[in-house]
């Protein structure tokens, strides 16, 4: 072996991987764009309102800097009362930020299951062949389509005490024998939430099943049926199992969604203790009490527990968002 | 050609009264004024600026926003803060100046002499530290609103007197009704919603049983007391009972809804509520009247929340020359006196009580001025920059005992601490 044949072959390896090296920082040159925009629309504001929780920012000081840092007095703080009394304040000892963590919690477990639930049925039926698939595929989605405002607003009127047809109705077939407040009364005000919001991202979780669905090789139900297999076993046995991925997916989606629920309980409830949410809190703290500070700390426990959330979801649900075990 | 001769001159006219304001107003600006819209507010603003507008050339532009105050004001601070010059004028509650203050224009010296004709508390309360930041547009107390036709018919000569009194007659008479299936009729409706409504209409109750109001004057916190828990543990009674369950989700226009198609016959609410319910589409038309809110536990002076609305010029216009002078004109008798007959708005100028004109158009208005003499302020002088926190701790505490989440007793006690922690800084 010649010692020219040892170069080019060194040679044509170091052509191959500056090719690669080229192709790399072609990559990140095409992805820098995108990375500066998410940087400064996500990164830059999250990072902006955790730092804020850790300052007295008020709406009065917020915009000339005049806020003092002082650490985690905003979480959690032991102060000495003029009397001598010894008092914890902060986010972190207070039982409403507890009873919204609760009500949150709560509103999302119950709000994406049944979610789940009605869109894996509602995909099936979706996925049949009959006449006039493509209508009723389109008609599905329109309370997806339908801002929140409106349909909270729609809602409101048609769960009214008074003047609200639900109540109509049933007084008139006789299931009720007085109108029910629903958004009004403790006992029914998060029901009324989980109605309107399952109603209306129902057909986004059916849409992604659907996805999912039509993912499947035919070929699998054709094998099944020559051998005279039954179709809940089918079902069972095929359908979910293959399903699993999309509905894991389609559940994190809701499931960030649903733990930073703002709009619905702020538009149809009085946000009362029943209903009231983490991000609703936040929001009172920030926007009607001007204390940038405390609400600022009530954001980012409220950003940690999604990430705990998602994390555990992912661990135990063995999720595979990289899509590395296809 | 009579058409072209008319146009000029009114053109002539419109010339020459722009030339008389020609001294203070060098060219055309453009105002734009944010406002809450309740009733028929925004609809009549137009007519109500016409002659303004003639007069100085300038135009306003009016932007609604909702009409709950706590959303208002979240906005309204959060503009001011950023110092945005895009709103020149503000409409404001009484319970804002301490807040806003220092974004707002000081219009003492401009506005010193028309202020001498308007009642000196309602412009005491717009003054901070010597600076008059707002010019009062008209005031607000709220009455009783009852169905004389329905007292009649069940048997009583006079509205109640007391809180206890209006409970049973509520229950009396709305048994009564509903007995002859008359079924969706209410005896009483008010605004149990969680929000800064339910502030005035428990402080109220709490005042007038003899509770005092919640925070004294001299910054006493004073809520936690038998006669407050004895108020609010009546009216936790009331809904479900006189009053809709949907009570503890009402604001002013919903108990008004209810009011107005003719299904109560007891309500709570502003003036405002007196001229649309003596409106054409109205179905309790000349069928109410209205007196001063009851007592209640023995106490013998009703209370009434003072409410109202002024007007402020922000400290970020271009314009605020213009926005000053359409201030003067809202603030001035002429205009209060066309809002008192179109809007049944209360006027804060003093000898508008005895103008002849609005006792004919409104006859109310004159009987309101009992009803003002015994008007209870808010507690936002004594709280300043925590009159928001201390009125939202206020009506969650309310809003949990009227809807049987607490116990009036616990709810007020746990007040009292929230509230010894927010203000002992």
């Amino acid at each position: 072996m010649s010692t020219s044949d040892v170069n080019t072959a060194q040679r044509g390896r170091g052509r191959e991987l500056n090719l690669q090296q080229q192709r790399v920082r072609a990559a990140y040159m095409f992805l820098v764009p995108m990375l500066i925009m998410l940087a400064l629309v996500a990164a830059w504001p999250l990072f902006r309102s955790i730092s804020f929780s850790f300052t007295d920012a008020s709406a009065n000081t917020i915009f000339n800097g005049q806020s003092d840092w002082i650490g985690f007095d905003n979480y959690i703080e032991r102060r000495v009362r003029s009397n001598g009394e010894v008092r914890w304040r902060g986010v972190l000892v207070d039982g409403d930020w507890w009873n919204a963590v609760w009500n949150t919690v709560r509103f999302s477990i119950v709000s994406v299951a049944l979610e789940t639930f009605f869109g894996l049925m509602v995909a099936l039926v979706l996925n049949m062949e009959f006449k006039g698939r493509g209508l009723v595929r389109a008609a599905i989605l329109i309370p997806w389509a339908i801002p929140t405002v409106v349909s909270a607003r729609m809602w409101g009127w048609m769960l009214n005490d008074q003047f609200g047809i639900i109540n109509h109705m049933m007084l008139s077939i006789g299931l009720i024998s007085e109108p029910i407040a629903w958004t009004a009364s403790a006992d029914t005000a998060m029901i009324a939430v989980l109605i309107v919001d399952v109603w209306k991202t129902t057909p986004f979780m059916a849409l992604l099943i659907l996805a999912g669905l039509q993912m499947i090789p035919r070929d699998m139900y054709e094998a099944a049926r020559l051998d005279g297999i039954n179709a809940v076993k089918v079902f069972f046995k095929v359908t979910l199992p293959l399903l699993r991925p999309a509905i894991m997916v389609a559940v994190i989606f809701r499931a960030l969604d649903a733990l930073r629920i703002f709009d619905l309980i702020y538009l149809l409830t009085p946000q009362s203790d029943a209903t009231v949410t983490m991000s609703v809190l936040s929001y009172r703290e920030i926007q009607q009490f001007g204390d940038y500070g405390e609400g600022s700390a009530m954001s980012t426990l409220l950003f940690v527990i999604i990430t705990v959330f998602v994390l555990l979801y992912i661990k135990l649900g063995k999720v595979d968002l990289a899509g590395e075990k296809s | 050609m009579t058409i072209s001769l008319k146009s000029a001159l009114l053109r002539t006219s419109a010339v020459v009264s722009a030339a008389a304001f020609a001294a203070t107003t060098v060219a055309a600006d453009e105002i734009t004024y944010v406002s809450g819209a309740t009733g028929a507010a925004i609809e009549n603003f137009a007519a109500l600026v016409a002659p303004w507008e003639e007069a100085t050339g300038h135009t306003v532009t009016i932007v609604p926003m909702p009409s709950s105050t706590t959303d208002q004001f979240g906005q309204y601070r959060l503009w001011l803060a950023a110092g945005n010059g895009d709103i020149d004028m503000y409409q404001t509650d009484v319970i804002w100046a301490p807040q806003l203050a220092d974004h707002f224009v000081d219009m003492s010296e401009v506005a010193g002499e028309l202020m001498t004709t308007h009642f000196p508390s309602i412009v005491e309360s717009q003054t901070v530290d010597g600076r008059l930041v707002a010019l009062p547009i008209f005031t607000d107390a709220p009455a009783l609103y009852y169905r004389t036709d329905l007292l009649e018919k069940h048997g009583y000569d006079a509205p109640p007197s007391t809180w206890e009194e209006l409970t049973e007659m509520a229950q009396a008479i709305q048994d009564a009704e509903r007995a002859e299936g008359n079924n969706d009729l209410w005896g009483f409706v008010w605004q149990g919603n969680s929000y800064e409504g339910l502030t005035c209409d428990a402080l109220e109750w709490v005042k007038s049983s003899g509770g005092g109001q919640i925070i004294e004057p001299d910054g006493t916190i004073s809520i936690n007391n038998p006669n407050a828990i004895a108020a609010l543990e009546l009216a936790a009674t009331w809904p479900g009972t006189i009053s809709p369950e949907g009570v503890l989700a009402y604001q002013e226009e919903e108990a008004r809804g209810v009011w107005q198609t003719g299904n109560a016959v007891f309500m709570r609410n502003w003036p405002y509520a007196y001229g649309l319910g003596n409106g054409d589409d109205s179905a309790v038309k000349g069928l109410f009247a209205v007196t001063t809110l009851p007592t209640g536990q023995g106490h013998d002076t009703s209370a009434a929340t003072l409410g109202g609305w002024n007007v402020a010029v922000s400290k970020y216009s271009d314009s605020q020359e213009a926005a000053i002078s359409l201030a003067m004109y809202l603030a001035g008798p002429e205009a209060q006196k066309q809002r008192a007959i179109n809007e049944s708005n209360l006027p804060t100028i003093m000898s508008l009580y005895d103008d002849a004109d609005i006792a004919a158009a409104q006859p109310i208005i004159p009987q309101w001025k009992d009803v003002f003499l015994q008007a209870v302020p808010r507690p936002s002088a004594p709280t300043r920059q925590d009159y928001n926190e201390v009125s939202t701790l206020f009506f969650t505490a309310v809003h949990s005992v009227i809807s049987g989440e607490e116990s009036a007793a616990d709810a007020l006690a746990d007040l009292e601490v929230d509230l010894e922690d927010l203000l002992d800084k």
